[in-house]
């Protein structure tokens, strides 16, 4: 094997600008889960037990299977499905697949959250006859959220590193890049390298900034939630 | 005599196989101070939660200013009550708890804020003034921009008296108000409650381990006993002069000084 930094140099404009795409496509994904995530926990809350159990298997089935098997399910299968399918450019496969997905993870950090917040806080809202909605915006969420933060953080960059799968239906961002350049020019280590490089350094400062918050969130909340 | 504010009828209430109330008939006038004594798990906190739409009866029904808290009429048929009957009765409750339940994220004066500005729709300058007025009628005048962590289990007691007067209601229960305070702190919390029994117009329930605290303040003192009021009246007869074995045998447990 013979390293050239030419090669090396040449790649990096060219993996930049992929670069973007894996920064959008991830941002897009991870708000897209942000959402619907709450999505399963009020499925979670719905007083039918029925619902409440079809909507658990689901997300429990969403969660067990691997995200590049439903990537290629919303891309390559669903299309072929008579009635219901709709063939989707792959962008928006990619934020559907890998959104679904996380946002099972996603549910289960904001149920955590929930459950964290004492039952006394419920009560007292009810006390105070706010409504149903008044209680989750203005008592409940406020308290559950924060908390999860560095939670939630983590599964930004753990999506971040899995957008890549992305390339497998044709997403040109930095792996698309690097692959095609590789097979052109039969040089794959160092557009690979590039990738890898580019991704350190976006995802280390990434994991300082939420070590970072966390500590801020875990001070700030001993001192509010010593028993009130 | 007038019409009375709050009626049990021959309410009951179970927590899976466990009976915790066995028929409670219990009339409450307006402006009446009652005070609810009994050994721990006698039912008296179930008494007031079921007021307070914490918990639904089994059986038997409460009405609250004439109307029926926990069934309404639909189509002639009285059917369970959904929120927004609840919603419409509740305003008439207003309820101060034995942990205080204040809102960790909030100031005290949000705290006092939050409720009338979001359910009773007033303007947020009237709500403030009102709010730093009450806060200072319980004391915390120069506390007001304070998160709860940073206040004593007492002057958050008194917090949490100031919120629920906020909203004016026409009856309020009194959780056992007292019992997570510390000795030297359960004063000034009861001086509050005193203040409050003596402006008068607002009938309370009081559940309490305070005796001498019910001998002076209660207009009516009621003993629960395994699900069922065992014994009521004045409350120089109840627990000074108690007629009954069981209360006696509870009362000797404390001791009252008239």
């Amino acid at each position: 094997m013979n390293w050239s930094w030419t090669v090396f140099f040449e790649t990096i404009p060219l993996i930049s600008k992929g670069l973007w795409i894996t920064v959008g496509l991830t941002l897009a994904c991870y708000l897209f889960a942000a959402i619907f995530g709450f999505f399963w926990v009020f499925m979670s809350r719905i007083p039918s037990k029925i619902v409440r159990s079809i909507f658990g298997w689901i997300a429990e089935f969403i969660r067990s299977t691997p995200p590049l098997v439903q990537l290629f399910f919303i891309f390559y299968a669903w299309p072929v499905i008579p009635v219901v399918g709709v063939s989707l450019n792959p962008f928006v496969a990619a934020i559907l697949g890998l959104g679904i997905h996380f946002s099972t993870y996603m549910s289960e950090v904001y149920r955590s959250g929930i459950e964290s917040v004492d039952k006394g806080q419920w009560e007292a809202s009810t006390a105070l006859n706010l409504s149903t909605r008044q209680k989750w915006t203005k008592i409940i969420l406020p308290q559950a959220i924060p908390p999860t933060i560095p939670m939630l953080g983590n599964y930004l960059i753990i999506m971040f590193k899995e957008v890549p799968l992305a390339s497998t239906i044709g997403v040109v961002a930095m792996l698309h890049i690097a692959n095609d350049y590789g097979s052109q020019y039969y040089k794959f280590v160092e557009p690979l390298t590039v990738v890898a490089l580019f991704f350190l350094l976006l995802s280390y400062p990434s994991a300082i900034l939420i070590s970072k918050l966390e500590k801020k969130y875990n001070r700030k909340f001993d001192k509010k939630a010593m028993t009130s | 005599m007038d019409e009375p504010i709050v009626k049990y009828k021959d309410v009951h209430k179970s927590f899976g196989d466990i009976e915790v109330l066995k028929g409670i008939d219990l009339d409450i006038q307006p402006a009446e101070k009652v005070a609810l004594i009994g050994p721990s798990g006698s039912g008296k906190t179930t008494i007031i939660r079921m007021l307070m739409t914490l918990e639904e009866p089994t059986m038997g029904v409460i009405d609250v200013g004439g109307r029926n808290l926990w069934q309404m009429e639909k189509k002639g048929e009285w059917v369970r009550a959904d929120d927004s009957h609840l919603h419409s009765i509740r305003g008439d409750i207003g309820m101060v708890f034995q942990h205080f339940n204040l809102f960790p994220h909030m100031t005290i004066l949000e705290n006092c804020m939050l409720a009338p500005v979001l359910v009773k729709n007033e303007s947020k300058k009237e709500v403030k003034a009102t709010s730093v007025e009450m806060l200072e009628k319980v004391g915390l005048g120069d506390k007001i921009d304070l998160y709860p962590a940073q206040l004593s289990g007492g002057q958050k007691q008194r917090v949490a008296m100031a919120r629920a007067l906020m909203m004016r209601p026409k009856v309020m229960l009194f959780d056992e108000v007292t019992s997570a305070l510390d000795p030297e702190l359960v004063g000034e919390v009861l001086e509050v409650i005193r203040d409050l029994a003596k402006e008068g117009e607002m009938a309370m329930i009081l559940v309490t381990h305070e005796m001498d605290f019910a001998l002076d303040i209660a207009d009516r003192v009621v003993f629960l006993n395994d699900g069922v009021i065992e014994e009521e009246g004045h409350p120089e007869d109840i627990l000074v002069n108690p007629k009954s074995e069981r209360l006696q045998d509870f009362l000797s447990r404390f001791t009252v000084n008239r």
